[in-house]
């Protein structure tokens, strides 16, 4: 197999719980960002998990069950203790975050300092695996396993890291996915201190005044199968992974290539991946973080990858409606890119009354346009994702 | 601390581990932990707890020997009266 047939997809952002919410909120042009941050505020987590198995997961795991249960749902597998489509150990289990435990990680740290106890749970909640072997624990996946870390490209590696396994015959299926949840003073101090962090709390990717990014929390989950095996046992499938690209700018700590070489290759590779070329791509999902320097960087990163088609290709960022979630932003714009692509539109970026003239890119403004017409196949969209450190990841996804 | 009255220390037992996320319908001294669904990090935040009330020690050994919500009582007032 080359593509893998996404069976299942689930999320819970700033817009609201499930893909729906995220959806519609994001096409309606309405932000999820409230007092200059991206949370969950409809998210309870005991509407998914019981008192006990919520104690037990930090938030950023809380927040991937309740994404892979409507996932999970979504793909026919039923609920928690519901037998699986495929032998347990042919069923892989995938999960990105940035960071992890974040809110563990600090509230265990404040005990250790007052001279509290420090949690035995803390270590196991922490770490940035544990939403991987949280879901792996709930649904009894005993494949191949892991945790992604590559701070904002973790989703989109996540993601690409599961269609490798697929490829390679080590599983039927792979649950994966990208979560976070660091709306946590040091979280804010940190990356305000690093000057990443929008001083005006708005999110404005590729406008003229951006000024950063907006801290969000979420969690997005896709099931992903062998589209052969998915068709047998009469799944609907409602897109596809076409393929996947990643490259390492090898340039500083934090900041971009300026020119975007380095995100470029992740891209190149990924129409590579997939089997395309650049002038099949009809979509966009941009990483598009409205920091001044990301999106300058990805406007060249494009440009080097896709040449002169790149003025014909819609592009846009789910970030101007909930803000950046660090490593769940490529496993949740994945799964918008998903539902954008089955309805044929581009959704807009928000905010952008006035684009950076220097970013020469098709933005889709205001409100969805169409995708143009594609004669005899699916639309094909590109995902991008870069992570401080010099992460770069691309994702080639298919309509179905 | 010979004031640890065997009630105190069931009660604090139990509503520990109703805290810990045990179903309160089926808490009871006899209940074992396999059945309220109680591991080794449950019981090692009741011993936080207990040695916090306490001052008494609950050990690795000890605890992995506890079955039933009787012993974990049995165990504590055990050692409070050491």
């Amino acid at each position: 197999m080359t593509a893998a047939a996404i069976t299942g997809i689930g999320a819970v952002t700033p817009l609201g719980v499930g893909v729906d919410a995220l959806y519609a909120g994001w096409t309606g042009g309405r932000s999820g960002i409230v007092d200059g941050q991206g949370a969950c505020l409809d998210f309870e987590p005991t509407d998914f998990l019981t008192r006990k198995e919520a104690r037990r997961a930090d938030r950023s795991s809380q927040l991937l069950l309740a994404a892979a249960d409507e996932a999970l749902a979504q793909a026919g597998w039923g609920a928690p203790g519901d037998e699986l489509p495929y032998a347990p150990e042919r069923v892989g289990s995938i999960i990105g975050s940035g960071i992890g435990g974040f809110i563990t990680l600090t509230e265990n740290h404040k005990a250790m300092l007052e001279g509290l106890p420090v949690s035995p749970l803390a270590i196991p909640l922490l770490m940035a695996n544990g939403p991987t072997g949280q879901v792996a624990l709930r649904r009894g996946l005993l494949g191949p396993s892991w945790g992604t870390v590559s701070a904002c490209a973790a989703g989109a590696h996540a993601i690409a890291s599961a269609l490798r396994e697929l490829r390679a015959g080590t599983v039927d299926a792979v649950v994966t996915g990208g979560t976070e949840a660091a709306l946590v003073d040091l979280a804010r101090a940190g990356f305000t201190a690093m000057t990443a962090l929008s001083p005006t709390g708005q999110s404005r990717p590729f406008h003229v005044d951006r000024d950063g990014f907006v801290l969000a929390e979420g969690g997005a989950a896709l099931v992903l199968e062998d589209p052969e095996k998915a068709k047998a046992r009469g799944a609907e499938i409602l897109g596809y992974v076409l393929g996947a690209g990643s490259s390492q700018d090898a340039h500083h700590l934090s900041a971009p290539t300026p020119d975007g070489s380095g995100a470029s290759r992740a891209v190149t590779q990924s129409l590579a991946d997939a089997g395309i070329a650049a002038t099949d791509v009809d979509y966009i999902n941009a990483h598009g973080t409205g920091t001044p320097l990301n999106d300058r960087s990805e406007t060249g990163a494009m440009h080097l990858a896709l040449g002169s088609h790149i003025t014909q290709i819609p592009i846009s960022s789910l970030k101007s409606a909930i803000g950046h979630t660090l490593g769940a932003a490529g496993a949740i714009e994945a799964v918008a890119t998903i539902r954008a692509l089955r309805d044929r539109v581009a959704p807009p970026t928000l905010n952008l009354d006035q684009p950076d003239p220097e970013l020469d890119l098709l933005h889709v403004q205001g409100a969805p346009v169409p995708l143009r017409e594609t004669n005899g196949r699916a639309p094909i969209a590109l995902s991008t994702s870069f992570g401080f450190g010099g992460h770069n990841a691309c994702i080639a996804l298919g309509g179905s | 601390m010979s004031t640890v009255t065997r009630e105190d220390v069931e009660a604090l037992v139990l509503s520990s581990l109703e805290e810990l996320g045990a179903e309160a319908d089926a808490l009871s001294p006899t209940a074992t932990f396999e059945d309220l669904d109680v591991d080794s990090l449950d019981l090692a935040e009741l011993s936080q707890i207990v040695e916090e009330k306490y001052a008494v020690k609950l050990q690795g050994e000890d605890v992995a020997k506890l079955r039933t919500v009787e012993d974990a009582v049995n165990l504590i007032v055990e050692r409070a009266a050491q």
